[in-house]
């Protein structure tokens, strides 16, 4: 019995990983290539992707997932939920615990206002409804990085309830295509972050670092309405985005402000839900996408060969591309909540209910929040797509990438010329350039500024495309050079002189008969390898519509 | 001077006819003396001697902080005080020293009291004799009076009288202990069923238990959150009306505290007539259990009243009974969540076992916990399970709620405040209490007192004469929540009127020095 992961690597299931992964929704070649029509153009929460069995044996068995994530988000604030620690990233260990934090006895909450207005943003941002009223809750368990034995939490009432959020996935030829889709959102809860416990197996000894203890989160629960690690991942990205833009939390993945947990189960169309597993760990939409997908044809695999699903807590493995059983628990957890006595319930204002004379400090009013909120994601796409004219997916690609839409914007502000032309040159030419060298867009060697000026310098047809593409090369070397400096020093300006270029024309209809010879026998592309000529003895810089205008009327005369 | 009430020695301070110093001396000194009580857990002579030298200062100075500059208090040893060791009487906490001072400890120190020490009580507030504490029971200073010893002498049945000394009743016995053996003037208990009240009726005290969410509890170690209350210990009402003063307010770390202005400071006025008030006596508190002498003593009590032209009316509280079972059940929850967080890791006891984190916790909190506190855990969790809450905890509160509410409609039928006995009967011999567990003795003796926990309303028990045993007798005064100032004024009335008599210790120097192994006795006057 026990560890599982040797199981499989007995019966060789790792190496099927690749297929799995393959077989995802949505992507191309996918092994279900029926269903992922059936998915094409539609919105509905209720569909979802059906898996094959990966050998088909007794006939036509189809498989659905059911993915629901449980999404913890470290509220970005000063100071922890219910006591007066700062909260901040990699500061020495347990230098950031007040009393309450590591539970002294004695010690009281008290709840932090900029902890609540986050939440109340969020699930505004989210479509939910806001409770007027809600309460806290213990739930118990005995932790090293737990000092008080138990989480304080929002179980019988939370905050927030009952949203939805719309997100895009790709599909299409070249997942170019964005199809919106929405995932209910069950309920936002506010809560108490653990401490971190770091394991000594070496000296058999855990370490406690208390600085996270107590830091506000917001726990965001999906109904399962998900069906693949894609969905999955662009659900999250998408949350991300408008948590970000809320400025509720930085959401970054890797150092921890944003954690996804996901229930995943499967089960044949039309019959009850599987069993499902928790998978934890997940610390990049990456691996979540992976994670997921792994786990889903993980259970299809095990049902298939008559084996059975534990509900259990699982773990991935980014080396091995694998989820693992924790093992950790010995049967089932009771949390044996209770309420929290030491706080009274939550009580949110409207402009409606806002008690005369209220002193604005002590009480929280939903439609003050509401009138604040800054533009979210979507809004912010359907305006680059109405104010720029680009297409939604182009739109899509400006906000997923971190600070790209700020640099695309401040280009925008700075050059003469069209938008379509920047939007073009943002997403294909310097995204294309960081992609390659993996840069982060803060790490970009060209400024906007420099970009603006080289579109400016196309723009007002000082330039051609070709010369602009080498003008960017030169930049991209980060020597400090304008990208003005770099056109005349490398002499890349368009040849605007007619004469010369005439001349030009001649001497090489002259240097090749032959080809001359092909247009007048009535090969009308030879013409091409003409202007070819004649554009690389000008090095790219002239007009390729006035060398074909020169050359025609040479030839016809 | 030790014997005066705190008003009238804040009166000899600042008429400089004893200084701080002196004062805290003498306490002190007393305090040695009556060690055999085990009132004490820590004495803190040191940290009252400074306090003291820097009231003198102040007095010098003509600064008086005000009343409490200059007294010395005793504090319960669940309240957290910087710097001094905190144990709530547990293995658990020996040798904790907190690195704050809860709220009404900070209150007491800022009008320049002087912590004399921190009280003895049962392990974590549980209990109703001062029995069960690790640090062993509290004696009852009226085991020692010579009100009581005149009495033993005339019983032919008294046999052993070393070993039949008194409980104080608790769990804040060593708060009672301390201010009834005038070793300070006032002493902060904590009342969740009755711990203030209880041991309060047994030594001869005016016992207060506040009105829930006028006094912080930030910084009192927890027993149920939701009950808890600093309780007030004083010779006479006004006294305690002072301490009130000091205490009441709003605390930005107790978010259970109301920030309705409240009339402070608390002066209580002096009634010159009750035929405006009207008195409630709940036919409920009429137990089988009560002894004839508590009876009598609330009949009178209720004849006073109607005698000086108040109304008297008899009213229901028809859940009393059952208050017992549902505290039970909320107390043990809490219990169970509250102690959680005692697990050998960041303070405290921690055993030597160190095979694996579970197993630590389980052998540090086996070790830590006295048998009481583990019995309630194990209570708790049973309750909080999730196939047991609906049935146990959810139905419990909703009880709660019906409680809360007899008190709401007895008050809304124009009762001002309720006459109830405090305790069952008077103090009983140690040898006699303990021949019952801890759980049947807290169900019997917090039956008067636990119900206006769950309701959340102030009462005070004002001691009212002595039994034939020649032992204190308390009732108890119940008022509307957040009319704790009506409530003392009434109480300061009643007082008037029944003229409890002193204790009278000096039989206890005597007897002392045999206790104390012949210790030569400064004498103090103990009289007023």
């Amino acid at each position: 019995m026990a560890a599982p992961m040797l199981r499989w690597v007995g019966r060789g299931r790792l190496w099927t990983f690749a297929r799995v992964d393959g077989g995802s929704c949505h992507r191309r070649g996918a092994p279900t290539g029926s269903t992922s029509n059936r998915i094409r153009g539609q919105s509905s929460v209720a569909q979802q992707p059906l898996y094959t069995t990966q050998k088909p044996r007794k006939g036509e068995h189809k498989w659905a997932a059911v993915v629901g994530l449980e999404i913890h988000a470290q509220i970005s604030s000063n100071s922890k939920l219910f006591s007066g620690s700062q909260v901040r990233f990699s500061a020495p260990p347990n230098s950031l615990v007040s009393f309450f934090d590591a539970s002294l006895p004695g010690t009281l909450p008290v709840l932090n206002r900029r902890c609540v207005e986050a939440a109340v943003m969020t699930g505004l941002a989210l479509n939910c409804h806001i409770n007027k009223k809600s309460l806290f809750d213990r739930k118990h368990y005995f932790y090293a990085d737990l000092p008080a034995g138990y989480q304080i939490t929002q179980q019988r009432l939370p905050i927030a309830v009952n949203g939805s959020l719309t997100y895009g996935v790709c599909a299409g030829k070249k997942q170019s295509q964005v199809i919106p889709k929405t995932v209910r959102i069950k309920q936002i809860q506010l809560e108490q972050d653990s401490g971190k416990s770091l394991h000594d197996d070496l000296r058999s000894q855990t370490l406690i670092d208390l600085n996270r203890a107590g830091v506000g989160l917001l726990e965001v629960v999906l109904e399962p309405d998900l069906s693949c690690g894609e969905e999955a991942a662009a659900a999250v990205r998408e949350l991300q985005l408008i948590l970000q833009a809320l400025g509720t939390s930085q959401a970054n993945m890797a150092e921890g402000q944003l954690r996804v947990d996901a229930n995943i189960s499967v089960h044949h169309p039309g019959e009850p839900l599987g069993v499902r597993t928790e998978v934890k760990n997940l610390n990049s939409i990456r691996f979540l996408a992976k994670a997921i997908d792994y786990e889903i044809q993980r259970q299809i695999d095990e049902l298939e060969n008559g084996g059975e699903i534990l509900n259990e807590t699982r773990s991935f493995h980014h080396q091995l591309g694998c989820t693992m059983s924790m093992r950790d628990k010995e049967g089932k957890q009771d949390y044996r909540f209770m309420p929290e006595p030491n706080l009274p319930p939550l009580v949110l204002y409207d402009a409606t209910s806002l008690p005369a004379g209220a002193d604005p400090q002590q009480v929280i009013n939903i439609d003050q929040i509401r009138e604040t909120l800054p533009e979210l994601p979507r809004v912010t796409r359907e305006r680059l797509v109405q104010q720029y004219g680009m297409l939604l997916e182009h739109s899509f690609t400006l906000l997923n990438e971190v600070g790209l839409l700020e640099f695309f914007q401040n280009v925008i502000k700075e050059t003469r010329a069209e938008p379509k032309k920047v939007t073009s040159w943002v997403l294909n030419t310097f995204l294309g350039y960081l992609k390659q060298q993996n840069l982060a867009v803060s790490e970009s060697p060209v400024t906007p500024s420099a970009l603006a000026e080289l579109l400016d310098l196309l723009d007002s047809r000082t330039i051609s495309s070709a010369a602009a593409k080498q003008v960017f090369e030169e930049l991209w070397k980060g020597e400090g050079k304008t990208p003005g400096q770099i056109v005349s020093e490398k002499q890349l300006e368009l040849m605007e002189d007619r004469g010369s270029l005439e001349q030009l024309c001649h001497s090489v209809m002259e240097a090749h008969p032959q080809v001359v010879m092909d247009l007048k026998e009535g090969n009308p592309r030879a013409i091409n390898k003409l202007i070819g000529l004649v554009r690389k003895a000008t090095q790219s810089r002239a007009d390729p519509a006035m060398i074909k205008e020169i050359l025609e009327k040479k030839l016809s005369s | 001077m030790l014997g005066r009430t705190l008003r009238e020695v804040s009166a000899a301070l600042k008429q400089g006819q004893i200084t701080p110093t002196e004062l805290c001396q003498k306490c002190l000194s007393l305090i040695k003396k009556t060690k055999f009580l085990n009132a004490y857990i820590t004495v803190s002579e040191e940290v009252a001697l400074k306090q003291a030298e820097e009231s003198e200062k102040r007095y010098k100075n003509g600064q008086s902080l005000g009343d409490l500059d200059g007294i010395p208090v005793a504090v319960k040893d669940n309240f957290s005080t910087s710097g001094i060791e905190t144990t709530c009487a547990s293995n658990m906490l020996k040798g904790y020293i907190p690195p704050y001072n809860a709220t009404v400890v900070q209150k007491l120190l800022d009008q320049g009291a002087l912590l004399m020490g921190k009280t003895n009580l049962d392990e974590f507030a549980m209990g109703s004799g001062s029995t069960d504490g690790v640090f062993g029971p509290v004696k009852n200073p009226w085991s020692y009076s010579k009100q009581y010893r005149e009495k033993r002498k005339q019983n032919p049945h008294s046999k052993n009288e070393d070993s039949d000394w008194l409980i104080t009743g608790g769990s804040s016995g060593g708060s009672a202990a301390a201010v009834s053996a005038f070793t300070c003037y006032a002493a902060l208990g904590s009342d969740t069923g009755g711990s203030t009240r209880n041991p309060a009726a047994h030594c001869g005290l005016v016992g207060f238990k506040p009105s829930y969410g006028l006094v912080s509890r930030h910084g009192l170690i927890p027993l149920v959150n939701s009950m808890d209350v600093p309780g007030i210990l004083t010779r006479c009402v006004d006294d305690a009306a002072i301490v009130l003063g000091a205490l009441a307010g709003p605390d930005p770390k107790d978010s259970t505290t109301v920030h309705d202005p409240i009339n402070k400071p608390f002066m209580l006025p002096s009634l010159a007539d009750v035929s405006k008030l009207c008195i409630g006596i709940p036919k409920e508190y009429l137990v089988p259990e009560l002894s004839s002498e508590v009876r009598s003593l609330w009949s009178k009590a209720a004849d006073l009243f109607e005698s000086e032209g108040a109304k008297v009316l008899e009213v229901s509280l028809p859940h009393t009974s059952y208050s017992i079972v549902c505290y039970h059940v909320l107390c043990t929850s809490e219990v169970a969540s509250n102690m959680a967080r005692f697990d050998g890791l960041q303070y405290g006891h921690r055993c030597d076992i160190d095979v694996s984190t579970e197993a630590m916790y389980a052998a540090t909190r086996r070790e830590g916990f006295n048998d009481v506190v583990r019995g309630r855990i194990l209570s708790g969790n049973f309750f909080l399970l999730k196939e047991n809450y609906e049935n146990y905890f959810v139905k419990a509160q909703k009880v709660r709620r019906l409680i809360a509410n007899d008190f709401v409609n007895a008050f809304n039928s124009g009762v001002d405040v309720l006459l109830t006995p405090t305790t069952l009967s008077e103090a009983v011999p140690y040898l006699e209490f303990i021949k019952e567990d801890n759980r049947t003795r807290s169900a019997q003796d917090d039956i008067f007192t636990q119900a206006v926990n769950m309701a959340g309303l102030p009462a005070v028990s004002i001691p009212v004469a002595l039994s034939n045993q020649g032992l204190p007798i308390g009732l108890q005064f119940i008022g509307r929540a957040f009319c704790d100032q009506q409530l003392l004024t009434v109480a300061k009335w009643f007082e008037k009127q029944v003229q409890f008599p002193v204790i009278q210790l000096q039989e206890l120097m005597d007897d002392c020095s045999a206790v104390l192994e012949n210790e030569k006795l400064a004498s103090v006057s103990l009289k007023q």
